[in-house]
């Protein structure tokens, strides 16, 4: 070979790696200044009034203490709604149908839904729910985020179902117990930290969506505990907050921004963990 | 009856998705049917004579997503190689997990982000410099035309590209790795540079799940709302350059559906959804099924 052309391969190779690492570079620098950001300006706001004061007419002090107590109902009814449907889902699609062809109709349609507009979920909520019933609730707010949870959760269900050893159904089915009993107490329990995990990753998905609340859930500026009326909660606020032009409004924006960050991170990180106890285990 | 159960459940995923299409056809018909086809092909949006042509906002998500999966494919690409072929063992899981982060922030955190810190600097080093930088008349001019403020199309699709980086980095990293050692350490022992080697001999050999890959990317970029509702500054006219403001489907619903002045407003709007609907699920149909022959493959 002609040392031309190797010299030409070497320098193609190195140009690659640099390349290939100064990338990931801007890719964690993007992230850092992201955090950054969050930290310098959300830490200012950061106190107890957050927590117990509603939020203020501009120009006035207050918190975020409706917005937050709203958005913990809504999320927390909708992985309620969604664990149901995404759990029985998923296991009838890895126990029951998922090899015929309406099972891998439900499986493609699932993958699609799994990364469609959020926006589209919540104009279907809204002609659903809010519209008939003439009014904003956090009932539909609710709806719509499990709507974004449920493909997740029957993704996942699917997945680690899958990987529990067909001895272990084999060995249920053998001691005279039915399939679903088999299903709900063997199965559902030796996943129990795949199952886990993919609660944890569909509430990080829907605790920081805003698109499907604008208009279903809506907002409020009292605190509320009724959720089949309009709902205060933390995205809609920040929305609202960060493009007013009230300075107060503003620092309040970005502390409700950090603190939902900091959810949803922490979240990830703590499915990450559990996802990988399971792997050990 | 718990298969019963479980089969309601299943068949529900699938009468949710049919009552999106319904809703949004029903929803939207006032409007296509006052406006007919020239909804799609006219760029007069306007509220006050209730005229509404969705050709603006339509172009719009086109460019933005287009200019997004340009700027993030070489991006995550790199990322995915760096993680498979160059990463040093120890660093891999860290820097994984802090790419994945960067997937888990919230859409609207990446909106105040670029709008408070992103847009400032935009426009002071990039806008204002190139801006001055182009001879009048010239391509650059006519690319570069619009109010250095840091908000418009093209910060915009920067945004969008930081936010489709992660999904597409994490799925060809997947894809890279499921190549067997085999065939990379063939062509390695066959005296292979490490570029050749991923070039040559594993990105072809996964190249239909990475079309797959960055279809899905597509497909986010297209219905990404709220960071592009901060930064694109939501205007309904033809996007004319680089840094003229514009929208996107998804911003113009975002930003106008709970203020609808009239009942064809809203009709128009809904419409607007089920053209976005057509084409995100078209893209991600399609990068599904790229993905689904992959793992058929391999």
């Amino acid at each position: 070979m002609s040392s031309a052309k190797l010299v030409r391969r070497r320098v193609g190779d190195v140009a690659f790696k640099v390349f290939c690492v100064a990338v990931t570079a801007l890719a964690l620098v993007a992230l850092a200044a992201i955090l950054w950001s969050l930290l310098s300006q959300g830490l200012k706001g950061l106190n107890l009034d957050l927590f117990i004061k509603s939020t203020p007419a501009p120009g006035s002090p207050g918190g975020l203490a409706n917005a937050i107590v709203g958005s913990i109902m809504m999320c927390v009814l909708a992985m309620v709604l969604a664990l149901v449907i995404g759990v029985l889902a998923g296991t009838w699609l890895a126990e029951y149908g998922g090899r015929s062809a309406y099972g891998s109709v439900v499986r493609f349609l699932n993958d699609v839904l799994l990364s469609a507009p959020s926006i589209l979920v919540g104009l279907f909520v809204y002609e659903m729910l809010v519209a008939p019933f003439h009014g904003f609730s956090g009932f539909a707010g609710s709806v719509a985020l499990a709507l974004l949870a449920v493909p997740v959760i029957t993704r996942t269900t699917e997945d680690v179902l899958l990987l529990q050893a067909s001895t272990l159904r084999e060995a249920g089915v053998a001691l005279g117990a039915p399939l679903s009993y088999v299903i709900s107490q063997v199965l559902w329990r030796s996943a129990r930290s795949g199952l886990l995990t993919g609660a944890l990753l569909a509430f990080a998905r829907i605790s920081g969506e805003t698109a499907p609340l604008l208009f279903t859930a809506l907002n409020n500026q009292f605190f509320s505990l009724d959720l089949r009326g309009e709902t205060a909660n933390l995205p809609v606020v920040i929305f609202n907050f960060a493009l007013s032009v009230d300075d107060g409004w503003r620092r309040l924006a970005w502390t409700g921004a950090l603190l939902i960050a900091a959810t949803v991170l922490t979240v990830t990180v703590v499915a990450r963990i559990v996802a990988q106890e399971q792997r050990r285990s | 009856m718990f298969e019963g159960l479980c089969f309601a459940a299943a068949t529900a995923l699938l009468a949710a998705l049919g009552g999106l299409i319904a809703s949004l056809v029903i929803g939207g018909w006032p409007a296509l049917r006052k406006f007919g086809f020239g909804f799609l092909t006219n760029a007069t949006w306007n509220p006050v004579t209730d005229v509404y042509g969705a050709a603006g906002p339509i172009v719009g998500t086109l460019i933005t997503a287009a200019l997004a999966l340009l700027l993030a494919l070489p991006i995550a690409g790199g990322v995915a190689f760096f993680l498979t072929e160059l990463c040093p063992a120890v660093l891999r899981r860290p820097i994984g997990t802090a790419v994945e982060l960067l997937a888990g922030i919230p859409s609207i955190v990446y909106g105040m982000w670029g709008l408070f810190v992103f847009a400032p600097i935009f426009a002071k080093y990039v806008q204002l410099p190139l801006m001055t930088a182009a001879k009048p008349g010239s391509l650059l001019d006519t690319l570069t035309t619009g109010i250095p403020n840091g908000s418009g199309i093209l910060p915009a699709s920067i945004i969008l590209a930081i936010m489709i980086l992660p999904f597409m980095a994490a799925t060809l990293r997947e894809l890279l790795a499921s190549v067997p050692p085999g065939v990379r350490e063939s062509a390695y022992g066959l005296g292979a540079t490490t570029a050749e080697v991923v070039m040559s001999v594993t990105l072809p050999y996964v190249r239909t799940g990475a079309i797959g890959a960055v279809m899905l990317g597509l497909g986010r970029a297209l219905g990404e709302t709220m960071a592009v509702t901060f930064i694109i500054g939501n205007s309904h006219a033809f996007p004319k350059s680089l840094f003229d403001s514009g929208s996107t489907i998804a911003s113009t619903i975002a930003n106008e559906f709970t203020e609808a002045t009239s009942p064809v407003h809203t009709a128009a709007l809904i419409a607007l959804g089920l053209v976005l609907f057509l084409i995100t699920f078209t893209v991600l149909g399609l990068a599904r099924l790229m993905l689904r022959l992959q793992e058929a493959r391999s």
